[in-house]
C-alpha cells in the first residue's frame, strides 16, 4: 500500500501514522517518489529537500513512538519559496536571490517544525509573488496538473500544483491579492488567506507589507484548519500580528450551517465570466440553501470595482521600498564588473529582477513620488478605507459572503504574458478581501469542461472559524471532493 | 559711486542627531552599545535588513524621546507613526530608513539660552525618532592605490533622535550655546551620551543672511561635517562672512549643501539643490501607529529629574555665585555630588553650601580634569568628603592638611578620620609642642630673625613658612604668627 500513500490528505495520513499503519519515512518516500515521477512535467519546486525530508521524517516517527505527535507530525509539506528557511536556499522566485541561504527561520516554518512536519521542498512562485500564473519565475513556469499546457495560477502556483499533483500533502502559500486562492481555484484544491494579522509575517520575503499573509493550501477544508491552527497566532516579532489567542479552528468543522446568513455580492458576477464558472457557483448557492443557509443574492458592494486600482497602487508602492534592499552589496546576485559602486548596484538590479518586478517597482516609485503621492498612494488608502467599511457594513447582516474565486478557469501558458492588465484581471474577485484584510478561502466546486472551478468564501475579521465551518459543510455536499488529476 | 556695505541679519537653524543610550537597538534585540566591539558583531537578521525581517519598536527609546520632548517644552503628539524614507545607499541595509515624516513624536517646544547675559528662547520645531545607518569606512588599497569601502553594521538600527530647531539663532555664539544647553539637558535626563567627538551627537546647520528688516529669508545653505562645538561655531562664522562677501559683491547665494573642512577652516560645496532627493516617504506598514495618553505622559514626566536651569536658580538661592551655580550645574553628576556633600555636612546651610561648592569646584574638579573621569566615578564618596570637610571645619586639621588627606583618600580609599589619626595629622594648636618648634625655628634662622628685628615685617612670613614646614602643615598659620611675634618680642 505504501506506493500510493501520497494520495492521502494530511488528516488521513495522520490517522495512518497514529495507528502505525505506516511510518512517516514510508509516507515521505512515497511522496518523494511521486515528485520524482511528475516533477519534470509539473515543475512545482524550485528546491527539493529530499535528504532533509527523510531526516525530519525519522524525527517525526520518533515523536509518534514517544506519543508526542500532533496532527502535522510526519506530514510532507511544500513551502513557498518566499518563506525563509534557515540553511535552505530561499529565492522568492528571483534570480537576485538565486544563491541566498538564510541564516534564520521564518515564524511559520518554525511552527511547522515544532509540529514535526516534514518539508519536501521549496515551491515555485511568481518572482516576489508578483503574478497570477507562476510564469514570472526565474526558475521556469509551473504547469497545471490538470492540463500541463495550462498555468496553475499564481503567485503560489508551485504550492497549489504540488498539492494537486500529490507532490506534498499540504503546502504553505502566501496571499497578497489572491496568490493562494486563485491558484487553489485553478488547480482544484483548497486554499485560505487568513485575516491580515492572523499569521506572523516574520521571515516572509516582503512584497506588499500591508497585504501579505501566509496561508495553507490543501486538498480539503480539514487540512486547511489543521495547518492554520499550526501557523496562526501571535508572534511578537511581527508588530502587525494579532495578540488575541488563536481559537481551535478544527472545533468549527462538521457543524451544521442551518440559518447561516450568506451574502452574494452582485458585483462579482460580471460580463465575460466563463459560463461554466457561473453554473457551478449557482449550483453551490443552491447547495447552501439545501443545507439550510439563508442566501441573499441581492447584496451590492459598489466599491468592489475599485479594489483593482487600489491594490495596484498600494502593493507596488510598498514593494518599491521592500525590494530596495536587493542591491548586490550584502547577499544574493551581485554584478561586480562595473566601474563604480552605483553602476554595480544598478546593473545588479537590472539583471537580477524580471520584467514584472521592474514594472511594479516603477509603478510604486511613481505613485510615491513628490507631487503624485496625494493623487495615487494617499487616494488609494482612502478608497481602501471605503472598501473596508463597506465589508464591515455587510458583515452586520451576513456571516459569510460567497463569490466565484476567479472569473475563468486555468488559461494556457503564455496567453496573458504580454498583457499585464488581462493578467491582473485574474485576481479581480480575490483582491477586495485582500485589500480589506479579511479572511477568505477557495474550495473546488466542480469543473468547467474538466477544469476546476473554485468558490470563494469571505468572512469577517478573525472569523476564520465561521468560514471554515461553511466551507466544510459545502465540501461534504459537493461532488468534487478530493478529486486528483491524472498525471 | 561709493560702495556701502549692507547690514545683514544672520539666520541660523540647527538639526541635531543624537543616539539614545538604550540597552538594545531601535527595532531589534541587538545590544546598542557597540563601542569597542569588533566590526559586524552587534548584528542580527533585523538590523542587517535580511529578506523577510520585521521591525519591533523599542519602547525604552520611545520613552526617551517623549522625555526629551517634555524636557524641551514640546507638545507630545497624541498620535504618531513611523514612515519609510527611501534612498539607496550602501550604509542603509533595507534601502529605506524607518523615520518619521509628518507626525513626529514631539513638536513645538523651546530651549532657553543665555549669551552675553541675555536670555533667549530658541524654538524647537520637532523631535522625531529614527534608526541610525551602518558605518562606512573608506580605505585605499596600498598596493594598487584603488579605493574601497568597508561596511560596519554595528551602528545600523541604533535609536537616533533628530532635534530640529526653529531658525531662531542670530550668531554663531548663540548656535554654540544652543548646542551646549541641548547637550546638557540630554545628559541630565540620561537619554544620550551626547558626545560630538564620539559621533553620537551630530549637528547640521542651516544658515542664511538677509538685509536687516527684510521680510523674507535669504537662500539657505546647509553645513555638514562639523565634529565639535568649536567646528560648528567656526563653520558658521566662516559661512556668515562668505555669504556677506558674496552679497556685497552683488552675487546670489546658491541654495546648497556645504561641508566644513577642519584642516583648511573653510566650507566647500557638496551638492546643490537641483540634485536634492525625493525620499518618497510613506507610512511604515510594518509598525502600528503610536498613541500617547495623559497617564503615559504623566509617568514619563515623573521620571524627569530637576533640569539644569531650575537647579541653577536653586543654587543661586543657596547663596552661591553665578559662576559657582552655573559651573556646578554643568553636569548632573557634578551637581548631584555637590548636593550630596552639602547635605552630609553638619554646619549651617549657607556655610555648607559654600564649603561643598569650594571642594566640588576645587579638589574634586581637579581630580576629574586630571584623570578625565566623571565626578560620579570619584573613589571618594560625598559622605566621606563631608567627613573630611567637617574635620577641617571644626579645627581638627588645617586646610593644608585637609588637601593632603584628600589626596591620600583618593589613593588609598581610606577614610579621613582614619588617615588623620594614623598619620598624626591633627592640628597643632598651641601649647608646648608648637612653642618648642617656634623657638627652634627662631634659633635656626638668624638672618630672618635679624631682618625682622631690623624692621622688615615680611620676614615673619618666611618664619611662619618654616614652622608650617616643620609641622607638615598641621599648625594654624594664624596661631604660628602670633607665637612668633610674641617670642621675637
Ligand atoms: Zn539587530
Amino acid at each position: 500500500m505504501t506506493a500510493e500513500l501520497w494520495r492521502l490528505t494530511a488528516h488521513e495520513a495522520h490517522e495512518g501514522l497514529r495507528d502505525r499503519q505506516f511510518t512517516s519515512v514510508e509516507l515521505t518516500e512515497s511522496v518523494l517518489a511521486r515528485i520524482k515521477s511528475v516533477e519534470p512535467r509539473v515543475n512545482a519546486f524550485i528546491t527539493q529537500t529530499a535528504e532533509l525530508a527523510i531526516e525530519q521524517a525519522k524525527e517525526a516517527d520518533a515523536k509518534y513512538e514517544a506519543g508526542a505527535a500532533t496532527p502535522l507530525t510526519g506530514i510532507p509539506v511544500g513551502v513557498k519559496d518566499l518563506i525563509v528557511t534557515k540553511g535552505v536556499r530561499t529565492t522568492a522566485g528571483s534570480k537576485i536571490l538565486e544563491n541566498f541561504v538564510p541564516p534564520y527561520d521564518s515564524h511559520v516554518y518554525e511552527q511547522l517544525r515544532r509540529a514535526g512536519a516534514v518539508m519536501v521542498g521549496k515551491t515555485n512562485m511568481d518572482e516576489f509573488a508578483m503574478g497570477s500564473s507562476t510564469e514570472h519565475s526565474a526558475f521556469g513556469s509551473t504547469r497545471n496538473p490538470w492540463d500541463l499546457d495550462l498555468v496553475p495560477g499564481g503567485s503560489s502556483g508551485g504550492s497549489a500544483a504540488a498539492v494537486a499533483a500529490g507532490e506534498c500533502l499540504v503546502a504553505l502559500g502566501s496571499d497578497t491579492g489572491g496568490s493562494i486562492r486563485q491558484p487553489a481555484s485553478l488547480c482544484g484544491v483548497a486554499g485560505m488567506d487568513p485575516t491580515y494579522g492572523r499569521v506572523s509575517r516574520y521571515g516572509i520575503v516582503a512584497f506588499g507589507s500591508s497585504l501579505d499573509q501566509v496561508g495553507p493550501i490543501g486538498r480539503d477544508v480539514e487540512d486547511l484548519a489543521t495547518m492554520l491552527d499550526c501557523i496562526g497566532g501571535h508572534d511578537e516579532r511581527d508588530s502587525t500580528s494579532n495578540p488575541e489567542p488563536m481559537p481551535d479552528l478544527r472545533h468549527y468543522l462538521g457543524r451544521e450551517i442551518e440559518g447561516l446568513r450568506v451574502g452574494v455580492p452582485k458585483e462579482y458576477f460580471m460580463q465575460g465570466m466563463e459560463p461554466g464558472v457561473t453554473t457551478r457557483i449557482t449550483e453551490t448557492l443552491a447547495l447552501l440553501e439545501d443545507l439550510g443557509a439563508v442566501v441573499d443574492r441581492e447584496l451590492s458592494l459598489p466599491s468592489t470595482e475599485h479594489a483593482l486600482a487600489v491594490y495596484y497602487l498600494i502593493a507596488p508602492s510598498e514593494a518599491s521600498a521592500n525590494l530596495a534592499r536587493y542591491d548586490g552589496v550584502k547577499y544574493g546576485y551581485s554584478y561586480q564588473d562595473g566601474s563604480s559602486m552605483w553602476e554595480n548596484m544598478e546593473t545588479t538590479r537590472g539583471h537580477g529582477f524580471g520584467p514584472e518586478v521592474k514594472r511594479r517597482i516603477m509603478i510604486g516609485t511613481y505613485a510615491l513620488s513628490a507631487g503624485y503621492y496625494d493623487a495615487y498612494y494617499k487616494k488609494a488608502q482612502q478608497v481602501r478605507t471605503l472598501i473596508h467599511q463597506e465589508f464591515q457594513e455587510a458583515f452586520k447582516r451576513y456571516d459569510v459572503l460567497v463569490t466565484p474565486t476567479t472569473p475563468n478557469v486555468a488559461f494556457p501558458v503564455g496567453a496573458k504574458l504580454d498583457d499585464p492588465y488581462q493578467m491582473y484581471l485574474n485576481d479581480i474577485h480575490t483582491l477586495p478581501a485582500a485589500v480589506a484584510g479579511l479572511p477568505a478561502l477557495s474550495i473546488p466546486c466542480g469543473d468547467s469542461d474538466g477544469l476546476p472551478v473554485g468558490v470563494q468564501l469571505i468572512g469577517d475579521f478573525f472569523q476564520e472559524g465561521k468560514v471554515l465551518q461553511a466551507a466544510h459543510a459545502l465540501e461534504r455536499g459537493m461532488p468534487w471532493a478530493n478529486r486528483l488529476p491524472q498525471l | 559711486m561709493t560702495a556701502v556695505a549692507t547690514a545683514y541679519e544672520t539666520i541660523i537653524g540647527l538639526e541635531v542627531h543624537t543616539q539614545l543610550t538604550t540597552r538594545s537597538k531601535m527595532f531589534c534585540a541587538c545590544s546598542a552599545d557597540y563601542s569597542g566591539a569588533g566590526p559586524n558583531t552587534h548584528v542580527c537578521p533585523v538590523c542587517l535588513g535580511l529578506p523577510g525581517v520585521l521591525p519591533v519598536i523599542n519602547e525604552r527609546a520611545i520613552e526617551s524621546i517623549v522625555m526629551t520632548g517634555l524636557a524641551l517644552n514640546c507638545q507630545i503628539a497624541p498620535f504618531s507613526k513611523f514612515d519609510r524614507k527611501n534612498y539607496p545607499y550602501p550604509d542603509l541595509m533595507k534601502g529605506y530608513q524607518i523615520s518619521q515624516y509628518d507626525l513626529p513624536v514631539c513638536h513645538d517646544g523651546w530651549l532657553e539660552i543665555t549669551v552675553g547675559g541675555e536670555h533667549k528662547r530658541v524654538g524647537i520645531t520637532r523631535v522625531h525618532m529614527e534608526e541610525d545607518t551602518a558605518r562606512l569606512l573608506h580605505r585605499v588599497d596600498a598596493s594598487t592605490g584603488e579605493g574601497y569601502t568597508l561596511v560596519d553594521v554595528n551602528r545600523s538600527g541604533t535609536p537616533l533622535m533628530e532635534i530640529v530647531s526653529e531658525p531662531d539663532m542670530r550668531t554663531p555664539a548663540e548656535a554654540r550655546e544652543y548646542l551646549v544647553r541641548l547637550r546638557q539637558i540630554l545628559r541630565y535626563i540620561g537619554v544620550s551620551r551626547a558626545n560630538m567627538e564620539e559621533g553620537n551627537f551630530r549637528c547640521d546647520a542651516n544658515v542664511s543672511l538677509r538685509p536687516v528688516d527684510a521680510p523674507e529669508y535669504g537662500a539657505k545653505v546647509e553645513i555638514k561635517n562639523m565634529n565639535s562645538f568649536r567646528a560648528v561655531h567656526d563653520a558658521l562664522a566662516f559661512e556668515v562672512e562668505r555669504q556677506a562677501r558674496l552679497l556685497n559683491a552683488g552675487e546670489r547665494i546658491v541654495q546648497e549643501t556645504r561641508g566644513w573642512v577642519d584642516e583648511s577652516q573653510e566650507t566647500v560645496s557638496q551638492r546643490t539643490k537641483e540634485e536634492a532627493s525625493d525620499y518618497r516617504y510613506f507610512p511604515e506598514p510594518d509598525l502600528p501607529p503610536m498613541r500617547f495618553n495623559e497617564a503615559y505622559l504623566e509617568r514619563i514626566r515623573e521620571r524627569i529629574p530637576e533640569l539644569p536651569e531650575a537647579r541653577y536658580r536653586r543654587f543661586l538661592e543657596l547663596g552661591l555665585s553665578d559662576y559657582e551655580a552655573s559651573t556646578l550645574t554643568e553636569s548632573r553628576d557634578r551637581a548631584d555630588y555637590y548636593e550630596a556633600v552639602m547635605h552630609a555636612l553638619n554646619v549651617d546651610r549657607q556655610r555648607a553650601a559654600k564649603l561643598a561648592a569650594n571642594w566640588t569646584l576645587g579638589s574634586v574638579a581637579e581630580w576629574a580634569n586630571a584623570t578625565g573621569n566623571d565626578v560620579a566615578s570619584i573613589p571618594v564618596s560625598a559622605e566621606r568628603l563631608a567627613e573630611l570637610i567637617q574635620l577641617a571645619e571644626d579645627g581638627t586639621i588645617t586646610g593644608t592638611v585637609a588637601k593632603q588627606v584628600f589626596d591620600t583618600m583618593l589613593e588609598s580609599g581610606r577614610g579621613a578620620r582614619d588617615i588623620v589619626e594614623a598619620d598624626g595629622l591633627a592640628q597643632v594648636s598651641g601649647g608646648d609642642e608648637l612653642t618648642e618648634i617656634v623657638r627652634k625655628v627662631i634659633s635656626e634662622n638668624e638672618k630672618a630673625v635679624g631682618d625682622y628685628r631690623a624692621g622688615k615685617e615680611s620676614a615673619v612670613k618666611f618664619l611662619v613658612g618654616q614652622v608650617m614646614k616643620a609641622t607638615r602643615g598641621r599648625a594654624n598659620p594664624q596661631v604660628v604668627q602670633e607665637l612668633l611675634v610674641e617670642e621675637l618680642g
